[in-house]
């Protein structure tokens, strides 16, 4: 296996330097950097082989169809779906469930039906669902969380009823870094024959991730947060349901046959995949997955649970810093705040000590309203962060907080 | 003092320092010292929501003059706003209006005002013109109509 120093070395931006320091990337959670490969297989689609899918009959054209569909296969067999048909891509998490939950609510949401998500969603896990409900006069009910940032399954199971039309929450909470107990939830669902969507924008990157031993309905993730180029994502939907629901997007490609009077559909997944898709995208995230691979997903998953530890340990031992997110079952992010100073201002000083960590709501205000507070101080790591880095990280924070003593 | 002055006063201030710690000590200090707001102008009408930090900013026309109170829930936000405050209040509407403002580009706080820094700087700035404009205006209907 690599060490960190080779495994860093195939990641050309961590090399770089911010204010003549070097660079201490902790917002791994907004979006991973990318490994030279990633960035020589999008290169190559443009400079060896581009041309417009699934269109033409000319050399060029079938070779990047090829390409595309290979990336295809490779995301299948890396989330370990049953079939191709069942792999869409989308542009991304947000654009996924968008579009299931739009498709969804046209073809099985009536008025008084509800829909349950977490209090720990992000933002792209709530307001399609609000829009749909609203469309449809649905209604959203929301899992209670605790003070340590878990979900309060019983009330979950409470929840559940004939009313229920469809499950949709997070892997892991983007805010907290809170590992939710996706196994319990979709076989509750299951058991009154109600569908889960699984949101894996912060799942995937961080260990293996098997549909057939998830048995969810529906998996979304971003390929830009697993090392992938931004801008293309996945929409994996088991296909009894891909084939029921209707498109959410219409366009080039995704017909069959189109007269004024009536369209059909192409074939599974094409239907979904409406317009010139993103295929340098796609390619880049298969090579990215490829990456991944090689270093391998027990190896990253280890090597961030070590990371997540460390750093929970030398940041406990800040004296006026609060972690927010307790959850025993927690990955690679960590949510903080400093006695009397706004997250604002430390994460102004972090940056122009080379320290890129993010500060807000994540995109999850209530998870902060559940708390109380504007916003937190969020270091998101992954396996190519070091305990160097760390220990920077806190040094940095010790900084800040004599700052503004 | 010209508000063009006092840009170039807070210029010099800043030009002694290299080390960007200075800078931000200096912010910080300022945005210690910037004068409390009326409690009773903390409130949702005079709120600019940032998605990061908040300010609150207040006019008061006397007639010739606008003068502006102004407070922020994080320190360096806060600095920056006594910045502000200090080129632009105790200033007549026409003053404001027609001001030119480079001070923050010259300090090396840009990134502060950029649009995707989304601390409330950016609108509070277009907020003290919009004021500016909006006594402007009230003016000329008076000297035009009589205050009645």
């Amino acid at each position: 296996m690599k060490d960190i120093a080779e495994i860093r070395a195939d990641f050309p931006i961590l090399n770089r330097k911010v204010y003549n320091k070097p660079l201490v990337y902790f917002d791994n959670g907004a979006t991973t950097q990318k490994p030279q490969c990633v960035i020589d297989a999008v290169t190559e689609v443009y400079t060896t082989y581009n041309a417009n899918i699934h269109r033409g009959v000319h050399f060029l054209s079938d070779m990047s169809s090829e390409a595309y569909e290979n990336a295809r296969e490779k995301v299948r067999s890396f989330i370990n779906a049953g079939k191709r048909e069942e792999v869409v891509f989308t542009s991304g998490t947000t654009g996924s469930i968008n579009g299931i939950a739009f498709s969804f609510g046209e073809r099985y949401i009536k008025p008084g039906d509800e829909i349950i998500i977490s209090h720990l969603e992000h933002h792209a896990n709530i307001v399609p669902w609000q829009m749909m409900c609203e469309r449809k006069g649905a209604v959203l009910r929301v899992i209670p969380i605790n003070n340590a940032g878990e979900i309060i399954l019983e009330e979950y199971l409470k929840m559940l009823s004939s009313k229920t039309k469809l499950v949709s929450v997070t892997q892991v909470s983007n805010a907290l870094g809170t590992v939710l107990p996706v196994n319990e939830i979709i076989a509750a669902a299951h058991s009154v024959n109600v569908p889960v969507l699984i949101d894996g924008a912060q799942g995937i990157q961080h260990g293996v991730v098997d549909m057939k031993t998830m048995d969810c309905d529906f998996y979304v993730f971003s390929s830009h947060k697993i090392y992938g180029p931004t801008g293309i994502g996945i929409l994996y939907g088991k296909e009894k349901w891909l084939s029921e629901l209707p498109p959410f997007q219409g366009g080039g490609d995704m017909v069959d046959k189109v007269t004024f009077e009536k369209t059909t559909y192409n074939e599974l997944p094409f239907k979904f995949e409406a317009g010139t898709m993103n295929y340098p995208g796609a390619i880049g995230l298969a090579r990215a997955l490829d990456y991944v691979n090689s270093i391998g997903r027990e190896n990253i998953a280890i090597m961030e649970k070590e990371l997540l530890s460390y750093t929970t340990e030398k940041l406990s031992g800040i004296n006026g810093l609060k972690i927010y997110g307790n959850s025993v079952r927690k990955i690679s992010i960590i949510s903080f705040l400093l006695k009397d100073i706004h997250q604002y201002d430390a994460g102004m000083i972090l940056d122009k000590m080379g320290i890129a960590v993010r500060t807000g709501t994540h995109c999850s205000q209530p998870v902060m309203d559940r708390y109380g507070i504007d916003g937190t101080i969020r270091a998101s790591i992954c396996f190519y962060n070091t305990k160097e880095e760390i220990d920077t990280l806190a040094t940095g924070i010790e900084k800040v907080i004599s700052m503004f003593s | 003092m010209t508000i063009s002055e006092v840009q170039d006063k807070i210029i010099d201030e800043f030009s002694l320092f290299d080390d960007w710690m200075d800078k931000y000590n200096l912010l910080i200090d300022l945005g210690k010292e910037l004068p409390v707001i009326d409690p009773k102008f903390k409130v949702k009408d005079f709120l600019i929501e940032g998605c990061q930090s908040k300010v609150w900013l207040h006019p008061d026309y006397d007639g010739k003059m606008i003068t502006f109170t102004a407070d922020s829930d994080a320190i360096i936000t806060r600095g920056i706003v006594a910045l502000l405050i200090k080129v632009f209040s105790n200033r007549t509407p026409e003053e404001i209006i027609s001001t030119n403002l480079y001070f923050i580009e010259k300090i090396g706080l840009r990134q502060n005002l950029s649009p995707t820094r989304s601390n409330g700087l950016l609108s509070m700035v277009r907020q003290m013109k919009l004021y500016a404009l909006a006594f402007n205006a009230k003016k000329q209907i008076e000297l035009r109509y009589g205050s009645n």
